[in-house]
């Protein structure tokens, strides 16, 4: 019997009568992460990792949230449910479900490489695999984050000493905190677009080590010309924007990979960072495993089957509500939130 | 090639023309002659030729890369270039190369042309082995014959005016030809561009080199406002604006070339234009309109195109498809560069010219005479039966500029509103480059029978890609996105939902289209959001827009 089943309502769970990040309002709710397009409003009952609780209030008010520490289980109509870090943001996890001796993961949205802002990614054995593939495609092969951020700075401080501010997109939950962790603050003052500093709270909330940030309306006059703004990407040409005057500025995605992709977004420049698993990473994690069958969810779900029957995986696809469809994720603001 | 690279990465990032004529400026200083050339030469515009077949390089990528030639393709979709797509996908490098730029070009990429399928990917591995990203993108670039470069020939040829302190005009003279497919960008040649103005090295008297073409701009006002912003039409000379291939014939010293606008050296490709030319006194250039004319009628473009594109020219189709160049102006006349002279003394000298010629294949362009402008209107709107594309003004006292300037007497072109149908979209495709993994490049359909007519259905016509906003493109991607029916490749079926107002110069019968009807330079005018499907136009009504056989 298949553990997971896909529905109109989002991937079902027969055995256990519960959904994973369903996307139409259900009784019971098991959730990856606080993204918008993977925990929805509505839901009876929800279920996640503890780490995440702070985020899922903040975003989603007061629900009906019931959490696990990552590696804990419980048992629900025979179904063993656990949660296992998957590395993408702040509380994001896999979901594990074992059932007769049948064991599912459920990977959410995920990345390998450690990032210091969150648990980083843990493979965990399963019989069947459902990935994700944003960036299903060879074309998407990231660099350490170490070297993006060296980038970040160089540039920071390249506009700081010809006394412009630098304002850098971001998406608000996720990105922006793993670019902070990485931020040089002796090349100027950090500040944040009001979407952004709620984050940034709940995250040192968890004891993750951020540096000091301010409040963008907060700045002062003095402060702008050497100063980095985080902000996120629908920001570009408004009025709380204009504070800053003459500007550089830069978009973090791992969507900036391509040429196209930077010259459609208009900024100066792209920096190449994602919360996502690129390519070899992809394929490093669903190895990993140990599965014989894999799901493939959002993103490249026709190229990612292809691949994998081609490596002699059981592979199909599964059609959800999660980011964007296969094609163009970049168009798409509910996708870049989590890219 | 760090430099060039270097240089390549602020134009492709920036909008601003200032921004880009300085960091041209800053490259120009610096760089050694030898790189410089090159640069001044793919900046222009030149393009080698491909040096490694495509199928190849795919064939050869994809294996370096460790994929199958499938993913290449999706891959390739996704990125929507190929030079791109190639780079993005190859291993990483193991070497940083600082190699000028044309050592690359000449002793690394060049003799890459014509070498055996068995050698090349252990060459090509030997080349993006020692480069970065860009290093790569920009190789692959020059090796599939398709870099561009956003900035224009006139921007490159201000950054060396300024490098050189020279007036821009003389660069610009000094440029023709240099990204001619058969140039070979050296120092010397670099040297030459920059030279002192005292050298002069400027002397055409010997050479085949043209005049840089003057070019029109758009008048787009209403015909009651002429008189306020051009004064009385008798100030001006107005022509028929002739849709065939603008040209120069230059007839120097033995011989006669001919330039197209583009300034490409067509001459072999009109032969019976030289032979022409070379009855000329020597001393002479004229700048005129080719055109299909048979039995003293002017054909529709279509006519030349297909000419254009024979690789070699039979004798049948040199009968079937004959030339002629309608001349409207003289550029130089017994070695005397005239374009600084009034425009009525120039035409005055062609009239002399093309009589005494008396050749076949050289006539002059009319010009049209009214009382005042709504005259002159009530011409134009005879435009599409007579096969133009609407009128030229140009003042009779103007002397002739150079490129798209308005410093000297601006010639206008003075065109007839385009056809225009309403179309169903019913295929649309990724664009390339900024729109990438976009839909922007749609085919639209009519129907094949009036409303009302069971079982009709939407024939595809017309494609086109340009019309758009922006936002409008986001917007309808995502409609496109919703109503996806099939996938073939990176093309898709979409339910036919959405129509647009299409907007075409020329419409012709055509045997190589389903329709039967072949459209010039489709666009969208408009998105018919309020025009249901239904509404849209039926071959019917677009077959009246057809030219009367005898024209065909």
């Amino acid at each position: 019997m298949d553990l997971v089943v896909a529905r109109p309502e989002g991937l079902y769970c027969p055995p256990g009568n519960f959904y994973i990040d369903p996307w139409r309002p259900v009784d019971r709710a098991l959730i990856t992460h606080a993204h918008g397009d993977h925990a929805r409003y509505g839901h009876g009952h929800y279920l996640a990792a503890a780490p995440g609780a702070g985020i899922l209030r903040a975003r989603l008010g007061d629900i009906n949230l019931q959490t696990l520490e990552y590696g804990e289980s419980i048992v629900h109509h025979g179904v063993r449910v656990s949660f296992h870090p998957a590395g993408h943001v702040l509380g994001s996890a896999q979901i594990r479900l074992e059932h007769q001796g049948d064991v599912w993961v459920a990977s959410g949205d995920y990345k390998l490489e450690p990032d210091g802002t969150c648990a980083p990614f843990e493979p965990v054995r399963c019989n069947t695999f459902i990935t994700e593939s944003t960036f299903g495609l060879p074309i998407y092969r990231w660099r350490p984050q170490r070297e993006i951020f060296a980038d970040i700075n160089a540039w920071w401080l390249m506009n700081a000493s010809a006394g412009r501010a630098s304002v850098l997109y971001c998406y608000s939950f996720g990105k922006a905190q793993r670019i902070l962790s990485g931020l040089d603050p002796d090349i100027g003052p950090i500040l944040t677009h009001g979407a952004v500093e709620p984050l940034n709270a709940a995250y040192r909330e968890m004891g993750v080590a951020l540096p000091a940030t301010t409040p963008g309306t907060d700045a002062t006059k003095a402060d702008i010309p050497r100063s980095l703004i985080l902000a996120p990407p629908s920001t570009r040409g408004s009025t709380w924007m204009r504070r800053f005057g003459d500007h550089a500025d830069a978009f973090a995605s791992g969507w900036m990979q391509l040429r196209g992709a930077r010259r459609r977004r208009g900024v100066d420049r792209g920096f190449v960072l994602s919360d996502h698993a690129d390519w070899p990473d992809l394929q490093t994690a669903i190895d990993a495993t140990g599965a014989s069958r894999v799901f493939v969810t959002h993103g490249q779900i026709g190229v990612m089957v292809r691949w994998l029957r081609e490596q002699g995986l059981d592979a199909q696809g599964f059609v959800t509500e999660y980011g964007d469809d296969e094609i163009d994720q970049a168009v798409s603001s509910k996708a870049e939130e989590t890219a | 090639m760090k430099a060039f690279s270097a240089l390549f990465a602020q134009l492709d990032g920036t909008t601003s023309s200032n921004a880009k004529l300085e960091a041209m400026r800053a490259y120009f200083s610096q760089a050694p002659a030898a790189d410089a050339a090159w640069a001044v030469y793919l900046l222009a515009g030149g393009k080698p030729r491909q040096l490694v077949p495509t199928r190849m390089l795919r064939e050869i990528a994809a294996q370096a890369a460790g994929i199958p030639t499938w993913l290449f393709e999706e891959s390739y979709d996704s990125v929507g270039d190929l030079a791109e797509t190639i780079s993005v996908l190859l291993p990483d490098a193991d070497g940083d190369s600082d190699e000028g730029l044309a050592v690359w070009i000449e002793q690394k990429l060049l003799p890459l042309r014509g070498q055996p399928p068995e050698v090349l990917p252990a060459m090509l591995e030997a080349l993006w082995r020692q480069l970065d990203l860009r290093g790569r993108f920009l190789c692959f670039k020059i090796i599939t014959g398709s870099l561009r470069v956003g900035v224009s020939r006139l921007l490159v040829t201000r950054a060396l005016a300024s490098v050189a302190d020279l007036d821009p005009k003389q660069v610009a003279q000094r440029m023709i030809g240099y990204t001619d497919l058969k140039a070979t960008p050296d120092g010397a040649a670099f040297a030459a561009l920059i030279a002192p103005a005292s050298e002069g090295a400027d002397d055409p008297a010997r050479s085949g080199h043209p005049y840089p073409f003057f070019l029109a701009h758009p008048l787009q006002v209403p015909t009651d406002t002429l008189q306020g912003l051009l004064g009385s039409p008798s100030d001006w000379i107005v022509e028929w604006k002739w849709d065939g291939i603008r040209a120069q014939l230059v007839r120097r010293a033995d011989d006669a070339w001919i330039w197209s606008r583009g300034e490409e050296l067509v001459t072999e490709r009109f032969p019976e234009l030289a032979d022409m030319g070379r009855t000329l006194p020597p001393g002479t250039v004229l700048d005129g309109e080719i055109l299909v004319i048979r039995e003293g009628q002017v054909q529709a473009f279509s006519q030349l195109q297909r000419r254009l594109g024979r690789k070699v020219l039979s004798n049948r189709i040199l009968q079937d498809f004959p030339v002629a160049l309608r001349a409207y102006d003289l550029l130089e006349w017994q070695g005397e560069d005239w374009r600084p002279r009034p425009l009525s003394e120039r035409r005055a000298q062609l009239e002399r010219v093309v009589a005494e010629a008396a050749h076949p294949a050289l006539a002059l362009s009319p010009t049209l005479q009214a009382e005042d402008w709504e005259g002159l209107d009530e011409q134009r709107a005879e435009s599409r039966a007579l096969g133009v594309e609407g009128m030229m003004l140009k003042a009779k006292t103007a002397p002739y500029g150079v490129g798209r300037t308005k410093d000297v007497g601006t010639w206008w072109k003075w065109k007839v509103d385009p056809f225009s149908v309403d179309a169903v979209l019913i295929y649309a495709q990724p664009g390339h480059g900024r729109r990438a993994s976009l839909y922007t490049d749609y085919t639209f359909g009519v129907w094949d029978s009036p409303p009302g007519s069971p079982e009709r259905k939407l024939v595809p016509f017309a494609k086109a890609y340009s019309g758009l906003t922006d936002v409008e493109i986001k917007k309808v991607d995502a409609h496109l996105r919703k109503t996806v029916v099939e996938k073939f490749g990176p093309v898709i079926s979409v339910t036919p939902l959405l129509v647009f107002e299409l907007g075409f110069e020329g419409i012709d019968r055509s045997t190589r289209h389903k329709s039967g009807i072949a459209v010039r330079f489709p666009r969208m005018l408009r998105w018919r959001q309020d025009k249901p499907v239904d509404e849209a136009d039926t071959l019917e009504s677009l077959a009246a827009l057809l030219p009367e056989p005898l024209a065909g």
